[in-house]
């Protein structure tokens, strides 16, 4: 039989009146989709290596290069897509199952596209951010059940608080960075994260990768994360972050474990891992000191000891079909926080078929675990730290407004890296210099200027939202945490309504 | 400052954080020996726990995740110790004159665990080797299944002593997922007790070197006589690949 062959994602159109062939597209592509022909002095596309990164369109010197969509169509057929096709031929070929990167790219419904915000006309004034004081600041940790005060006056002046305040992570605004560890991702997008939390005044969060040594000096606004491989965790590390995160699962692959494979585990990722170079990094899919909410309590417990309960523990689950009672079992096992990672949550490896199939969206999962816990009267137990395709400051506003405490991004931060969505993270040939461990690729990503990026994404959401809130003449984010009156659905069933506890668009409080 | 060289804690009836703070606040006052009486389950001792020189004795029974994350102390208990002793430790010694529950060692990366008798399911999961951090977990009796599961580095001998030949020696699916580190095993495994990802060898002059050196410090902990234990026969667990999952994807 004549092998199918795989017609291109991409082509690469060449200008041949602007090329001058100076080869850098030769140079730069990781994936040598660039060829010189030293014969006729002319440089060649091979399009079926192009992975649409665009790096090479943004960076030909004489703007000569152009990247599309490969307008080949096969016959059009609602069933068969010509993805489909393509990864059945690849199959076929190669007998392995399929990887990609980044998170969910399929139709589900995306529901903050279905929500919308609030605002004060007449009978509530609004408020300008520009001019009055607007609070983004978020605690992440428990909260005790009642406020006791001692002593000050019968109008409670000089009055003071009686009780002893657990642990809390306080941020500037409600962004965290997700967990993304080196090894998936380069040291230079480590550092970028890690700076521009330090500067910015949030939280980054290091993966189950380890700490890198020159990562330490950001502790302060350091998440360390314990998931079930322990690579690189010690009592160093523990104590080197402000909050530990127990990591259960991953929106991205719900329900199984990891694996980097021994081509990444360079020198420097050897020794944060604190494995042999070379040998494949295997995170088991279950935490095999963790079989239920008891053992957890336990891991829990384990690590408030080792660390003499001086930091926040969290625990890290994706959003499956039992989300809301899983996380309550997890605020009863003791967690301080619970992170959330929806549908749409990111990754650098993960099987195609887990990552499109498995898993709810992450504004259902809010909203079920939000109401559970209110029911069950534990929501002040833990913070809800939110996860999963956040791509703009209305997203985020509306996920607080379902219930969430705070969100982490990691593909809008990596975006504002360079990535392109190219989906390509397991290859480890990232052009952009993100997730790759290639020297030649990472210096690409200068971590002063990927910081200040970052920065820049976080000032410019944080006063979005903050003209958000203005706009329905709210100036605490803290009063709109939970405050579900503020949104209103279009299109959405009444089951859906009911889910996400939100009244359809018109209708009046 | 204390300045009695030994503590003496009575863990009778003491929840067990309270128990695990005076021996944090022991370590921190600088008392290097301490000796816990009648422990009974108190979950987490010296979790965390740093100090190559620091000794702790235990009477009584030791709970769940014992000396997790520690860091250099040695721990002796007369008595029997309960679930995850040992879980992620990265430096430390501890020894068990009795049987020790379900995965003792998880992912451990350095330090020894000797135990006197039999262990429970799942011992040395995930255990792993980093340069001069070589984790040891010796078994006086028998493990039962999943033996050594993922492991990826360190050292398990199992001796299957007094063992009047009615338990098998390691259980079921020995070493599964196991792609690095070596087990030693005194006696003879059969084919169908293993993982697929492991094999059985005959011990080399090295193995033999290996084994020696920790048996004979094993002995010692335990009084024991090493010519008895070294004479048998033993068998070498090892992976036959370090990438059991290396051709899985179509890349």
């Amino acid at each position: 039989m004549a092998k199918v062959p795989i017609a291109p994602d991409f082509i690469v159109e060449r200008d041949k009146d602007k090329c001058i062939s100076c080869q850098v597209c030769c140079r730069m592509c990781s994936n040598d989709a660039h060829v010189y022909d030293r014969e006729r002095d002319q440089v060649d596309t091979l399009s079926g290596r192009c992975v649409g990164c665009h790096f090479c369109e943004n960076f030909c010197p004489t703007g000569a290069l152009t990247v599309r969509q490969n307008p080949s169509q096969i016959r059009q057929n609602a069933n068969w897509n010509q993805q489909m096709l393509t990864w059945v031929a690849k199959q076929a070929e190669t007998g392995g199952v399929l990887l990609t990167g980044m998170g969910c790219d399929q139709p589900f419904p995306i529901y903050w596209d279905h929500i919308l915000l609030n605002a004060s006309q007449v009978t509530n004034p609004s408020i300008d951010p520009l001019r009055e004081p607007m609070e983004l600041r978020t605690y992440i940790g428990r909260k005790p059940d009642r406020l006791e005060l001692a002593g000050g006056s019968d109008q409670g002046k000089g009055a003071r608080l009686k009780n002893k305040l657990e642990k809390q992570l306080v941020l500037q605004t409600p962004i965290l960075f997700s967990a993304m560890s080196y090894g998936s991702i380069s040291l230079n997008a480590c550092k970028s994260l890690a700076w521009a939390a330090s500067e910015f005044g949030t939280f980054y969060n290091t993966g189950e990768g380890g700490l890198h040594r020159d990562l330490y000096p950001y502790g302060a606004n350091t998440i360390v994360q314990v998931a079930s491989g322990r690579f690189g965790v010690h009592m160093e590390y523990l104590k080197a972050g402000a909050a530990i995160e127990i990591k259960i699962g991953q929106g991205a692959k719900p329900g199984i474990g990891g694996h980097l494979p021994g081509e990444k585990v360079d020198e420097e990722v050897s020794r944060t891992r604190m494995i042999p170079v070379g040998t494949d990094a295997l995170s088991p899919a279950p935490h095999h000191d963790i079989y239920s909410i008891e053992d957890l309590r336990q891991l829990i417990y384990a690590l408030k000891e080792a660390t003499r309960y001086e930091k926040p523990v969290g625990v890290k689950i994706s959003a499956v079909h039992n989300v809301a009672p899983i996380a309550t079992g997890v605020v009863r096992a003791g967690a301080d926080f619970v992170t959330i990672d929806g549908l749409r949550g990111g990754t650098g490896a993960a099987p195609t078929v887990i990552r499109n199939n498995v898993g709810i969206p992450i504004e259902l999962a809010i909203a079920a675990v939000d109401s559970r816990l209110r029911q069950e009267g534990i929501r002040n137990h833990a913070s809800v730290i939110a996860a999963g395709g956040f791509r703009t400051s209305g997203d985020i506003i509306k996920a607080i407004a379902l219930g969430a405490d705070a969100v982490y991004i990691g593909t809008a931060a990596l975006v504002a890296l360079g990535c392109h969505l190219c989906q390509r993270c397991y290859t480890g040939k990232c052009n952009w210099g993100i997730a790759t461990q290639d020297p030649f690729l990472t210096k690409r990503l200068n971590p002063t200027i990927g910081a200040r990026r970052l920065v820049n994404l976080l000032r410019a959401w944080s006063l979005e939202i903050k003209e958000m809130m203005g706009g329905m003449g709210i100036n605490a984010i803290e009063s709109l945490r939970g405050n579900r009156e503020a949104l209103r659905g279009v299109g959405l069933s009444d089951t859906e309504l009911k889910i996400l506890g939100i009244k359809p668009a018109g209708e009046a409080w | 400052m204390n300045a009695a060289k030994v503590v003496n804690i009575n863990a009778q009836g003491i929840y067990y954080r309270e128990l695990n703070e005076s021996i944090h606040q022991a370590v921190r006052n600088g008392q290097k020996e301490i000796i816990l009486e009648q422990v009974n389950g108190q979950r987490y001792i010296a979790d965390g726990l740093s100090g190559k020189d620091v000794k702790i004795t235990i009477h009584g029974t030791a709970g769940n995740d014992l000396a997790a994350f520690m860091d250099g102390p040695t721990i002796e208990i007369f008595g029997n110790a309960q679930d995850g002793i040992g879980n992620t430790m990265n430096a430390g010694k501890i020894i068990v004159h009795g049987d020790a529950g379900d995965i003792v060692g998880h992912s451990m990366r350095g330090g020894k665990i000797f135990i006197q008798g039999n262990v429970g399911y799942r011992v040395g999961i995930h255990m792993k080797a980093y340069q001069d951090l070589y984790p040891v977990i010796i078994v006086g009796g028998c493990a039962q299944d999943y033996l050594g599961e993922y492991m990826a580095g360190g050292l398990i001998i199992v001796l299957g002593m007094n063992n009047n030949g009615s338990w098998p020696i390691v259980g079921d699916y020995c070493g599964t997922g196991m792609h690095g580190g070596v087990m030693y095993i005194r006696g003879e495994v059969k084919d169908f007790q293993l993982g697929k990802e492991v094999k059985i060898f005959e011990l080399d002059s090295k193995d033999k070197k290996n084994l020696e050196l920790y048996v004979r410090e094993y002995a010692q902990d335990f009084s024991l006589n090493a010519e008895e234990i070294i004479k048998e026969r033993f068998f070498k667990l090892i992976p036959y690949t370090h990438r059991p999952y290396g051709k899985l994807y179509a890349y």
